[in-house]
């Protein structure tokens, strides 16, 4: 442990000041009073550009990512890489829709997605389906956090899970007392840090491996020697298909999240989402750079703790860097997990306390009691995400993951479609996600991996010729999953309007989805109409 | 009162550039050439983000309200 107690100590500072600044950010851009979900789980609703692009790249590309995304690398090669094209599409596709939903949530005041879907389409229940689809998905998420926190804190040779407790007690408290201010503020520092870290990482550490070169001539040997058929530093001819279903569906998941949701809703205009839809990329480069860590952790001979490839990267730190500079580069992943671990309990929380408290057990609550109910559900969504890696093997929580990213895609035709058509009837939306989920579980259900000794939930690709095909390739079991999804809804739709089933009413109109800033909200609208 | 404002600009539809390019392996799957001694599936695939911003930088100013 003594080896490393330069990097605990540089660590716990930098983990300490960024914890009092999460405390201190309930004073930042102080508001009347924190007692509203626009206040406390929002931040206002009032982030410009720099905010936003802090507070939103700190969201989406998690600890978690920055761990795994090049342990995958250093796993399977050039299938990991699909991150980059998944981050560079995201932002061009989702850019028309979600300057429309920030128009129609700022003029009907709405916070979550189900929120939007339950003005949409009028049906409760379908944004109940909705809601709860998203913090099923976001749970496991939030423990990810924690894994890539354990990684650098096996590194550091720190072992038991009180280190691991303590931690995010700190961010339960600080996120209970000021609420999205505190992630925006730390985003900061954790983004700073990180792009410090790996502009440091991707110059110098080429230079002790003997360049580029033969940093892939590593990797390559390395894929070589090895019996499985789908790893190498290139794609083959069967994991086409999947690395793009992977990158598309992915991408379009991604701003169906909750907590992806939330950081867009609390910026201030329309213009602030447009000009960091061409900013974020910033953050795609910086994934790209670090997921050939894991390349450069195979070059220097890097070996897993344990069976835990998580820990490629810290030990490649660890081996590379100075241990000061080493300390600085954990502290970056530590504090690199607390802001979207903040964010995604927010969102988690929101989601509880407007789609099924204000729902289904206090339709008459008041601003204040939404906001306490959503702080106390913010604690014990970070509970039981602890308690999920105290008493699950890690393992199963990326499992979660995976079938959380299909789940969430799930809600894309009531979220994402809905954004631009009212034609689908609510019984067909709730009929294909139904049918998309069964699908997704399925077919996740049905893929093996022998590697991890998996029979069931080995993976994300799935072997098409389990379909009767004949072909060794695979694709994304979340891709397939809403195609089923689509074509059921739509069947569902076809058949509600023949059988004259009844339909919710919309609560919106057509120029909600233009509203920019400054435009009336649907309070102004109603005060305005009486007098 | 304004214009009325629609989202139907056809400069929109310049988005789907960057989304269906780094979708095509066939453009970026390959070693060579190498650049640094990096294949061309790692570099390509990393000059995408430019394609993306560029273009998006460039609807953002032809869609400004």
């Amino acid at each position: 442990m003594s080896e490393h107690l330069t990097e605990i100590i540089v660590f716990t500072v930098l983990f300490a000041v960024v914890s009092g600044m999460g405390f201190v950010a309930s004073r930042w851009r102080r508001a009347e009073n924190l007692a509203s979900l626009n206040e406390w789980g929002l931040g206002g609703r009032n982030f410009g550009s720099w905010v936003t692009w802090f507070l939103v790249g700190g969201d989406l590309y998690t600890a978690y990512t920055f761990v795994a995304v090049p342990a995958l690398l250093f796993g399977a090669g050039a299938m990991g890489f699909f991150a980059v094209p998944y981050t560079v599409i995201v932002y061009p596709l989702v850019l028309l829709i979600l300057v429309r939903l920030w128009s129609v949530s700022h003029v009907h005041g709405l916070v979550t997605p189900a929120d939007f879907v339950r003005a949409r389409f009028g049906s409760p229940t379908l944004a109940l389906l909705v809601a709860i689809t998203g913090i099923v998905a976001t749970m496991p998420y939030i423990a990810l956090q924690l894994v890539g926190i354990e990684a650098v804190l096996k590194t550091m040779g720190v072992s038991g899970d009180l280190p691991l407790i303590i931690a995010f007690a700190i961010l339960a408290a600080y996120t209970y007392q000021s609420g999205l201010r505190a992630p925006a503020l730390i985003a900061f520092v954790k983004d700073t840090l990180i792009y410090v870290v790996i502009l440091v990482a991707i110059i110098y550490i080429p230079t002790q491996l003997g360049g580029w070169a033969s940093i892939f001539g590593a990797a390559q040997a390395k894929f070589d020697a090895t019996p499985a058929p789908n790893d190498g530093i290139l794609l083959n001819a069967n994991n086409q298909l999947q690395y793009v279903t992977l990158a598309l569906g992915s991408a379009l998941a991604l701003f169906l999240y909750p907590h992806s949701v939330t950081g867009v809703l609390a910026s201030r205009s329309r213009d602030v989402i447009k000009r960091n839809m061409a900013a974020l990329p910033a953050y795609s480069l910086l994934l790209g750079l670090i997921a050939l860590l894991g390349y450069m952790a195979i070059a220097a001979g890097i070996t897993p703790i344990g069976r835990d490839v998580n820990t490629v990267v810290p030990q490649l730190f660890d081996r590379m860097f100075p241990d000061w500079f080493a300390g600085v580069a954990y502290a970056a992943v530590g504090i690199g997990a607390l802001v979207p671990a903040a964010i995604m309990s927010i969102a988690a929380a929101n989601l509880f306390t407007r789609n099924i408290y204000r729902e289904y057990l206090r339709p008459d609550a008041t601003d204040a009691q939404e906001a306490s109910v959503s702080k106390l559900t913010s604690l014990v969504v970070k509970i039981g995400a602890v308690l999920f890696i105290l008493l699950i093997d890690p393992q199963f929580s990326i499992d979660l993951q995976l079938i959380g990213g299909v789940i969430i895609l799930q809600t894309l035709p009531s979220i994402t479609l809905g954004l631009f058509s009212r034609w689908f009837h609510r019984a067909g939306l709730i009929a294909g996600w139904v049918a998309g989920m069964t699908a997704g579980i399925l077919l996740l259900y049905n893929i093996a991996n022998p590697a991890i000794n998996h029979a069931h939930f080995g993976g994300s690709a799935f072997p098409l010729e389990k379909l009767g095909l004949d072909t060794k390739m695979t694709i994304y079991a979340g891709f397939l999953a809403l195609l089923v999804n689509l074509v059921v809804a739509v069947l569902g739709t076809l058949i509600a309007r023949a059988a004259k089933v009844a339909d919710g009413p919309d609560a919106t109109r057509p120029a909600d989805y233009y509203a920019d800033a400054g435009d009336p909200r649907v309070k102004d609208l109603e005060v305005s109409g009486s007098t | 009162m304004d214009a009325p404002r629609s989202d139907r600009n056809p400069w929109y539809w310049l988005l789907t550039v960057p989304v269906v390019v780094p979708l095509i392996p066939a453009l970026f799957n390959s070693a060579e050439p190498h650049l640094f001694g990096i294949p061309l599936f790692y570099w390509l695939q990393l000059l995408f983000i430019g394609l993306s911003v560029a273009v998006t930088l460039l609807v953002y100013w032809r869609t400004r309200a």
